[in-house]
């Protein structure tokens, strides 16, 4: 996609990925060995000519303890399923997980989960099989796209001895796109504006949607499915084929 | 309890009727809510889908509107719609529309009807809502001012404002600026008893006269307007009402044995409407679609069954029940030339039997036919006709007007034909009567123009007069056929007694009563050539022509009230019970009363068809 920049190719631990996914998860499906992600790459992916409004999407969040995805890891997920038309928020699904680091204090600070919350908590290896489960077949959507490829990448490849890669698309990088290209972005660079901020909390505000209290993993999954069916409505059209926006 | 969707919880918590749920309700509500965005201008709800779930604006704004278009309600974060439709049968009353960017918040209808009977401040607060629409909405159970006892009378605010004919186009503008008025009554001349010649309305002065382009200093007379539609001081409300609709005027000179009391206008009547059954009438025509027409017609039971409880008479519900059975004739038929494009040759369509005769009720069959310009040529026009007429029959048996089983309906290819073929069919039936052409004729010719070329309607009411004058055999033909049909000879308590002595536990009250009365009178006023077709006015002609003996009319008159009233609040009856209503009637359901002059109304009929047979004997069969 035209404004995933290199700086984010870097960060990304995959390789460029071809833009069929339908393709490149049939590969997959051959490649993987454990039974849990077989299944998952079987669901495949939607051919990337079908329209936005045929699609299953699954908004996903992870609260991890640090932002490097090989010594970091998640604390918690937080998932919801969605439609163009409808967020089914009464869907969403919610996991606290126990990270195989500790957890430090700046992390807690933000996400607000603590060593006693977690003390019940059960390793990642539990979830996979439900979290494949929901999202076996769908586009997943997230803000910030590299985080939550990198960390359920390396999340599984310490676990399973596999990484794990499928469709995303990232309402950041989408909202990269609307604000600094096109005309409104060449407006703001020759007059030496700084680039619009493209937290989670200030996309939405672009989209006059409501103030949640961020870092809490299903409120942040239902606020990126919100933001992501505002952006749907001003800029693309249910007919988009969701080719043009995944990566 | 711990969730997961706190963001949805908290905003409950801040808008009522939520925050006042105990917190498990509130919990378990929070949890079942789905969540969807509108970019303004975006619909959110349409008229007549089905309803999942109770809207709530989580931010942004959305209006919802009356079917007609009219605003009704502009909410903003907190608000919630689409409770009337949740409380009632579970579709679209209020179409919604989001006019700013808005999230709304779902609460699927189980869980809706969940909080609805588990909490009673949650079902005051949607109930309230509901019964706020009912008081400022139009059909209002409880009419405060009861327009079918309000006379015209009561509404004229002032004297009319006069003017003589011989004064200028500009005078009379200036004097209706000075009085601020819309309109003016013309006089013959400056005298006090002068006679009225004309009225002049703003109406009349824009297309009149600058529109035409003519001089200021033109005679008021020249833009006037001299077939005057005027009422009776003493006339009710409703019928001015009526008159209006009929006529397409906006004011009406109310007279006092002929003299000029003062004027109505629209607008007076509209202050009357607000509450009246007759808004649907009104609404049928700001109608899009044969849906939202259709959506129309359980109003229409209520507008019947509040007029029976009005005490209006059966003329004023059978002119109510014809005047909205016109209408929504008219609106299909607009909405058929929209989509079909215009009629490639110009067409009549008719109204036939009880509508034509402003006699229809609740329950009735649509009864119609298509008159199409002599130029209609079948092999090019055939299609579009055809087309027309099967929109219009099908959307009226989706308003509640049942096809007709006699398939006398315009979509029956004989029944959709050029002017010149129509006076053929009545010229054979006249000339050349046998059982199924009189059948025709009991139908056909109580007719109506409703749309169109409706002077085809008035020139065959004219063929049909003069014809049926000059052949008394079809007169007596008639005569035997409408005496075919008998009422009863009484009624006990719970039994009707036949003429043969058989006894019946019910009687088909049209059949048996309003249908043979409606033929006894269509005879004798064919052959007085009387032009109207309603049944009571066609009594007031052969009153006055004489030719029954003295006191007989007034008789029948009597009888068809009744007659026809215990048929009404019958029918009224079965929809107050959720019945559908139909034309049967039980001696034990009536009072005795009823039963005593249902009886002597039947005596009346019995006799006067006695009478029919006495001065038309024979009749070639």
């Amino acid at each position: 996609m035209f404004y995933l920049k290199k700086q984010e190719l870097k960060t990304d631990p995959l390789q460029m990925l071809s833009k069929n996914w339908q393709n490149t998860m049939q590969q997959l499906e051959l490649k993987a060995k454990d039974p849990r992600l077989k299944v998952f790459y079987q669901a495949g992916a939607a051919a990337a000519e079908t329209a936005l409004q045929e699609i299953s999407f699954v908004a996903l969040d992870f609260e991890t303890t640090g932002l490097d995805p090989v010594r970091d890891g998640i604390v918690s997920i937080g998932l919801v399923p969605l439609t163009l038309e409808r967020i089914h928020s009464s869907k969403a699904q919610s996991y606290l997980v126990k990270p195989r680091v500790q957890l430090n204090e700046s992390s807690v600070i933000v996400h607000g989960i603590t060593d006693s919350a977690i003390a019940q908590a059960a390793d990642l290896e539990l979830y996979i099989e439900p979290l494949l489960q929901a999202l076996a077949g769908k586009v997943v959507l997230v803000h910030h796209l590299p985080i939550e490829r990198a960390f359920l990448y390396h999340g599984l490849m310490s676990r399973l001895g596999e990484g794990i890669v499928f469709p995303m698309i990232d309402t950041l990088a989408l909202e990269r796109g609307f604000t600094q290209s096109g005309l409104q972005g060449w407006w703001r660079s020759i007059r030496g504006q700084s680039k619009p901020s493209l937290r989670l909390a200030d996309c939405r505000q672009r989209y006059q949607l409501p103030a949640y209290q961020p870092h809490h993993a299903v409120t942040d999954a239902i606020a990126c499915a919100e933001l992501f069916q505002a952006q749907v409505a001003q800029h693309f059209s249910a007919s988009t084929p969701v080719g043009k926006l995944w990566s | 309890m711990q969730i997961e969707q706190i963001e949805i919880l908290n905003f409950l918590k801040r808008y009522s009727p939520f925050k006042e749920l105990p917190d498990d309700l509130l919990h378990q509500t929070a949890m079942q809510v789905d969540i969807g965005y509108f970019k303004a201008g975006t619909p959110i709800l349409r008229f007549g889908e089905p309803l999942q779930a109770l809207h709530l604006v989580r931010s942004g704004a959305v209006e919802t509107y009356r079917r007609n278009g009219v605003l009704y309600n502009r909410l903003s974060e907190g608000g919630i719609f689409a409770e009337q439709g949740l409380l009632r049968d579970k579709t679209v009353i209020f179409p919604a529309t989001a006019i700013e960017d808005s999230l709304i918040y779902f609460i699927p209808v189980d869980c809706f009807e969940l909080l609805y009977q588990s909490d009673e401040v949650f079902a005051d607060y949607v109930e309230i809502g509901d019964t706020q629409r009912k008081k400022s909405g139009v059909l209002a159970d409880k009419s405060s001012n009861d327009l079918m006892s309000s006379e015209v009378r009561q509404l004229i605010g002032r004297a009319a404002v006069t003017l003589a004919a011989d004064a200028t186009v500009q005078q009379a503008a200036q004097l209706m600026q000075q009085e601020s008025v819309s309109c003016l009554l013309i006089v013959a001349d400056q005298s006090k008893d002068a006679a009225l010649v004309g009225i002049v309305t703003d109406r009349d002065l824009r297309n009149r006269l600058i529109a035409a382009g003519l001089d200021y200093q033109q005679k008021v007379a020249v833009v006037m307007t001299t077939e005057l539609v005027c009422i009776e001081q003493h006339q009710f409300v409703f019928e001015a009402m009526l008159l209006m609709l009929r006529h397409n005027v906006h004011h009406l000179p109310v007279l006092e044995e002929g003299k000029v009391l003062g004027i109505i206008s629209i607008a007076d009547v509209i202050r009357y409407e607000s509450q009246n059954s007759l808004y649907i009438v009104s609404s049928i025509f700001r109608q899009q679609t044969v849906a939202e027409l259709q959506s129309l017609s359980t109003e229409l039971a209520s507008c019947f069954v509040r007029m029976v409880n009005e005490d209006a008479n059966s003329r004023m519900i059978g002119a109510a029940m014809a005047v909205t059975g016109r209408s929504f004739k008219q609106r299909l038929l607009e909405l058929a030339e929209q989509q079909l494009g215009p009629p490639p040759v110009p067409y009549c369509f008719l109204a036939l039997g009880s509508m034509a005769r402003d006699e229809q009720l609740i329950v009735t069959d649509q009864d119609n036919a298509l008159v199409l310009h002599n130029d209609y040529d079948p092999v090019l026009h055939q299609d579009y006709f055809a087309a027309l007429a099967q929109f219009v029959c099908d959307g009226l048996a989706l308003c509640g007007y049942s096809y007709c089983s006699g398939d006398i309906m315009a979509t029956n290819s004989q029944w959709r034909q050029p002017l010149r073929v129509w006076q053929q069919y009545f010229t054979d039936w006249i000339e050349k009567p046998d059982a199924q052409r009189l059948l025709n004729s009991g139908i056909f010719f109580d007719l109506e123009g409703v749309w169109g070329q409706v002077q085809w309607a008035d020139q065959l009411n004219q063929q049909i007069r003069r014809q049926v004058k000059a052949n008394p055999d079809f007169l007596a033909c008639m005569a035997r056929n409408a005496i075919s049909r008998t009422p009863p000879l009484g009624f006990f308590k719970d039994f009707v007694l036949e003429n043969d002595g058989q006894q019946n536990n019910s009687l088909d009250i049209k059949r048996r009563g309003t249908a043979p009365l409606a033929d006894l009178v269509r005879v004798h006023a064919l052959s007085i050539g009387c032009a109207a077709t309603n049944t009571y006015e066609r009594l007031l002609a052969v009153k006055a022509a004489g030719i029954l003996p003295k006191g007989r009319a007034d008789d029948l008159i009597d009888a068809l009230e009744v007659i026809a009233m215990v048929r009404i609040r019958q029918q009224a009856k079965s929809i107050q019970a959720g019945r559908a209503a139909d034309n049967k009637v039980k001696p034990e359901e009536l009072s005795a009363f009823e039963r005593k002059t249902l009886k002597e109304a039947f005596q009346i009929l019995s006799f006067a068809q006695k009478f029919l047979k006495f001065r038309y004997p024979g009749g070639r069969q």
